[in-house]
């Protein structure tokens, strides 16, 4: 079909007038709206209109009436029950939330470790890996196994191995007497490092997977050229591998940003964002599914951690696609 | 060196797995007298057989079916007719509209949930659902997948067809095809192999799904399998060994996807990454 298609309309291609490409360019956009007749213009309107009217209503209309149910109070039981209020969710927030500082330093704290353990991490063993050495294959599925898997089911093996008296952990090191406990998912000290060794355990895989595509498009004659101006493995990955890498660590970096902003299954499957771990995305859930449906309120939490995101989102996507447009 | 170092993190990577499969492989009864460190007396698939029948995990399989299969399809099918609108013609808000699926896709699902879960409630299906409203339901759930995956799949789909050559379908349409028939029988099979991609890429996600059926679904019974097993956990599960079985059981669907489609999934996971 690619072939029979390509080969009928070579011809025609090569019969187009030698204008500048701008010229042809506006001068092909002219013709073809000229071609498309009532149906086809309809037929267009609905490819696009239909799924954009889907994702504006579930996602951006959404998200809007988060920002806008953040200034009210709202006990969800008939419109009129809506109350203007202003600043006042955020201020109770922000002032008398015990709750809230915590999470948004834990939301830092899973980005931060992320980004320190489990990325460079992921980057070493790509570089390994990228060597064509034998068994590349198996060690590359064993590391990225838990990538595959749910975040939920992750959670309920990681119980397993920090479980106070059943759990790997204190089983090999004599910890499941009593009085000798230690409490891996219950210890507030503890359990934010523990759910985030799961957390790491997870990225480090999917970090790996990421710079193993990078590395790939990396101009091999480069490695050639540096190995014959004699450097060594160190010095060529230091100053001609990685800089080769810059576009790869700036999807790195914003993907690690965006799932520590998302962290929740782990979390919620551990011990509900109990004492020690939690997270903003905890608190909006936990205003929906607990007992308490203070709406504006759990709106407050959403809205920040939507300033928040965007705040990474925005820039991002802005530059990635003015530096597409431009190529 | 190298070897011994690699094979011994794989080794070490695969531990709180292979942890998982031999607690899993152990009778409650053993392990509690013995010690879960210790060496087995009797290994079976008990605690397998048990979590499937007890907890009903067929049924729950098949709600995840009823809720994933029309999610994969939709959202491909959808995000295709957007990317080809954008790449294929010109259009005054093609980033703009690029630039919104992307970003949407991004955001955290909290941050919509509120407004989402009382929309839900609202809307009034008396007759298309079996609660009578989106929420609670199976359709719900597809309508949440669809939009929100439909902003990475847009953007790459969308990246695959912008590098197909233009002469293709300009000649169709100068021969007098309609715009469908340029987008059903011309541009859409020479996707196939990045809808393959994606198709792997969203079954994985979707059946790995835990929040949406956690908040948009409120009967246990109607929950897809990955949702559920939280609930079945404290509700029939009393041993470690026996949720350890069921949890593995959860993952047996994608570790097969994986195993087979290895190839399209990992180049779907970096065909969005490294375009951009």
């Amino acid at each position: 079909m690619t072939t029979d298609t390509t080969t009928t309309q070579s011809p025609e291609a090569a019969a187009r007038p030698p204008a500048g490409p701008a010229l042809a360019k506006r001068r092909a956009a002219r013709s073809r709206r000229r071609l498309l007749t009532r149906r086809d213009r309809f037929t267009l309107a609905a490819m696009v209109g239909v799924p954009t009217v889907l994702h504006l209503i579930l996602v951006w209309v959404t998200a809007l009436a988060s920002v806008a149910l953040a200034f009210t109070t709202w006990d969800g039981i008939g419109f009129d029950s809506i109350k203007w209020v202003g600043l006042d969710n955020f201020r109770q927030l922000f002032e008398d939330n015990p709750q809230f500082w915590p999470a948004l330093q834990h939301n830092a704290v899973w980005f931060v470790a992320l980004i320190l353990v489990p990325t460079p991490f992921g980057l070493f063993l790509a570089v390994q890996l990228d060597k064509r050495i034998r068994f590349s294959r198996v060690y590359q599925t064993a590391y990225f196994l838990p990538v595959v898997i749910s975040m939920a089911c992750i959670g309920f093996v990681w119980q397993l191995v920090y479980n106070p008296d059943t759990g790997l952990i204190n089983s090999l090191t004599g910890a499941n007497e009593p009085g000798h406990y230690i409490d891996w998912i219950g210890d507030p000290d503890l359990n934010l490092w523990a759910v985030l060794v799961a957390a790491s355990w997870r990225h480090t895989g999917y970090m790996m997977i990421l710079y193993l595509a990078g590395l790939k498009s990396v101009d091999p004659s480069l490695r050639e050229a540096a190995a014959l101006d004699g450097a060594g493995e160190w010095q060529t990955f230091r100053h001609v591998v990685f800089p080769t890498l810059r576009p790869t660590n700036t999807v790195v970096l914003v993907v690690t940003v965006i799932e520590s902003l998302r962290a929740f299954d782990l979390v919620f499957v551990f011990n509900k964002g109990a004492q020690g771990t939690e997270l903003l995305s905890i608190l909006v859930t936990n205003n929906i599914i607990g007992e308490s449906s203070r709406i504006g309120y759990g709106s407050a939490i959403a809205v920040v951690l939507l300033v928040i995101s965007l705040a990474v989102i925005i820039p991002y996507l802005v530059a990635a696609f003015r530096k597409e447009r431009r190529s | 060196m190298l070897h011994v170092f690699l094979a011994g993190t794989a080794l070490a990577w695969l531990a709180p797995l292979l942890w998982a499969v031999f607690s899993a492989l152990r009778p409650y009864g053993e392990t509690s007298s013995k010690g879960y460190v210790s060496w087995p007396d009797t290994l079976n698939l008990d605690n397998f057989t048990n979590a499937f029948e007890q907890s009903d995990m067929l049924h729950y399989f098949g709600n995840t079916l009823i809720i994933a299969v029309p999610a994969v399809l939709l959202t491909l099918f959808l995000s295709s007719c957007v990317a080809f609108r954008v790449s294929r013609f010109d259009f005054r808000l093609n980033l703009a509209l690029l630039l919104v699926f992307t970003a949407g896709n991004l955001l955290p699902q909290q941050v919509i949930i509120t407004p989402l879960y009382r929309l839900y409630l609202l809307t009034d299906l008396p007759g298309v659902t079996a609660s009578g409203k989106l929420y609670d339901s199976a359709l719900g759930l597809v309508l949440i997948h669809v939009a929100f995956q439909s902003g990475f799949c847009t953007f790459v789909l969308s990246n695959y067809m912008r590098s197909l050559p233009q002469e293709l379908t300009e000649a169709a349409l100068v021969d007098g095809a309609s715009v469908w028939r340029l987008y059903w029988q011309i541009t859409l099979p020479l996707c196939k192999p990045a809808m393959a991609a994606l198709a792997t890429l969203l079954s994985i996600w979707i059946y790995n799904d835990f929040f949406w059926a956690l908040v948009l679904i409120s009967t246990g019974e109607n929950m897809p399998v990955t949702s559920a097993l939280n609930n079945l956990s404290g509700q029939y599960f009393t041993d470690p060994n026996l949720v350890a079985a069921g949890a593995l059981l959860t993952a047996v669907p994608t570790l097969i996807v994986y195993f087979a489609l290895q190839r399209q999934f990992v180049s779907g996971l970096t065909l969005g990454s490294n375009k951009s």
